[in-house]
């Protein structure tokens, strides 16, 4: 609870204190506390099941919490999160699904919720979503249907389309995993790219590359529980916990 | 006296085909208009809703058109309510086909998978913005063979409104038989209409099935 103690500097985006989740008797968050400055670029780690997904997914409220406080940008998401729609126009999220919209063409999923959501014109929505469709490199697929890309591209402009309503953070939720290997790549770099320009992100992610090149900070959890956090270098070459020895060994191995 | 099924017997029961048609219609409209609340109802994440629109489903689809016809009809006129047969039939069909709609279209709507609708909502998106521009017109592409389908099952339904007196194909055969007593003959032709107006919308629905199961992702 260390953290929790500390006076609210203005630069932190996100404050989650002491976050507990259950599904049912089974409780997938325990106690979770942790704070996100303005432009840092953080990654969750950790076995299946320890809760990392859940941990992203309550800080947009796609999952509820039962206790504890979730604040966003100053905006406080209680159990019973009336803010909710303040706080989800400001915080850009990317699946490991993609979840484009297959009805739509790629440039009208980046346009529908500056337009239904933001309220902007829609030469200004276009504009936009040309502007980061060049940004992750496929302008060129603009007026074509989910279906017709490839994954790879098909997370660029999910990325895209997060990007339109120009958040304040970026959680991705194992954005490569469901990728053909060939296109992780592509994927990665558009991050990379982001994380230059000074995007703060969250990123649960098992591309261990991309968190030592990348990340602030490290989380490492298991059985719903931040077990570790600590900045890349120290937490590849020397983490404390037996549970992330263990966990570091088994991914890093082969 | 008794007549010979002819070419005026004829006229007068393809005449009485408008007024099947009519009552489909409006049955169809009203029907799916309705129908629409009831599946968002159905789907929709506020309890007792659910429950109301549960209900409503049930009771529709657990009793018989026909008494439900009756009750419409002979229950307004213990309420004091003055409603002809027309009324009573477009009512009673209405709400039927509202339930029916309404559960087919719930299906449709959580075919829709999971991950559209969390996308739509972490975009920022409310309820309404998430159900028109998200969920429905996904949905409506795997609704639209059922729902002609079921289509065929109203117009067939509109028949029991004879038995309330209104006239239409079935009650238009109930009196050409009074007078000419060829009820082989007459029903069998009535049978023959009914069989025109629905055979092309089977084939319709079949061919639209065929269509939208082509996968789109």
């Amino acid at each position: 609870m260390a953290l929790a103690a500390e006076p609210m500097s203005a630069d932190v985006v996100i404050r989650m204190e002491g976050v507990q989740k259950w599904y049912d008797q089974f409780q997938v968050l325990k106690d979770i506390d942790l704070e996100v400055r303005k432009g840092e670029r953080i990654v969750i780690c950790g076995p299946s099941g320890s809760g990392k997904s859940t941990l992203i997914r309550c800080i947009n409220q796609l999952e509820r919490h039962q206790k504890g406080r979730i604040v966003v940008n100053g905006v406080e998401l209680g159990p019973k999160h009336r803010q909710l729609d303040t706080v989800r126009r400001e915080v850009g999220m990317v699946f490991q699904s993609f979840n484009l919209f297959p009805h739509l063409t790629v440039l009208e999923n980046c346009m529908l919720a500056p337009l239904k959501v933001r309220g902007v014109s829609k030469a200004e929505a276009k504009a936009t979503a040309m502007t980061y469709l060049e940004r992750v490199r496929i302008p060129e697929q603009a007026d074509k249907y989910p279906g017709q890309l490839s994954g790879g591209q098909q997370q660029r402009v999910a990325i895209a389309r997060s990007l339109c309503m120009n958040p304040l953070v970026m959680l991705f939720d194992e954005p490569t995993s469901a990728l053909d290997p060939e296109m992780v790549k592509e994927v990665l770099d558009t991050m990379i790219g982001l994380a230059e320009d000074g995007m703060t992100m969250l990123c649960v992610t098992h591309e261990m590359g991309f968190a030592k090149s990348v990340a602030h900070r490290v989380i490492f959890m298991d059985r719903g529980e931040i077990v570790e956090q600590n900045t890349p270098d120290e937490f590849f070459t020397d983490p404390k916990s037996e549970r992330t020895r263990s966990f570091l060994g088994q991914i890093l191995s082969h | 006296m008794i007549r010979a099924f002819g070419y005026n017997e004829f006229l007068f029961l393809l005449s009485a085909v408008q007024w099947t048609l009519a009552l489909s219609v409006i049955a169809f409209l009203g029907g799916a208009t309705v129908g629409l609340f009831v599946a968002l109802g159905r789907t929709c994440d506020v309890k007792p809703l659910r429950w109301l629109a549960t209900g409503y489903i049930q009771i529709f689809q657990g009793t018989p058109l026909l008494m439900q016809l009756f009750l419409v009809f002979f229950g307004a006129t213990v309420l004091g309510i003055d409603m002809s047969p027309w009324v009573a039939a477009a009512l009673g069909l209405t709400l039927n086909t509202s339930a029916f709609l309404g559960e087919i279209w719930r299906g449709c709507i959580q075919s829709v998978p999971k991950g559209q609708w969390e996308a739509a909502s972490a975009l920022g998106l409310r309820y309404p913005g998430l159900m028109r521009y998200v969920v429905l017109p996904q949905a409506v592409k795997v609704a639209v063979p059922p729902t002609v389908g079921y289509l065929v099952q109203v117009i067939k339904g509109t028949s029991l409104a004879a038995i309330i007196g209104f006239v239409e194909l079935t009650r238009a055969g109930q009196i050409v038989n009074n007078a000419t007593f060829q009820p082989f003959l007459v029903f069998g032709v009535v049978a023959a209409m009914y069989f025109v107006l629905c055979w092309p919308l089977s084939l319709l629905s079949a061919r639209l099935e065929a269509r939208y199961a082509a996968p789109t992702r």
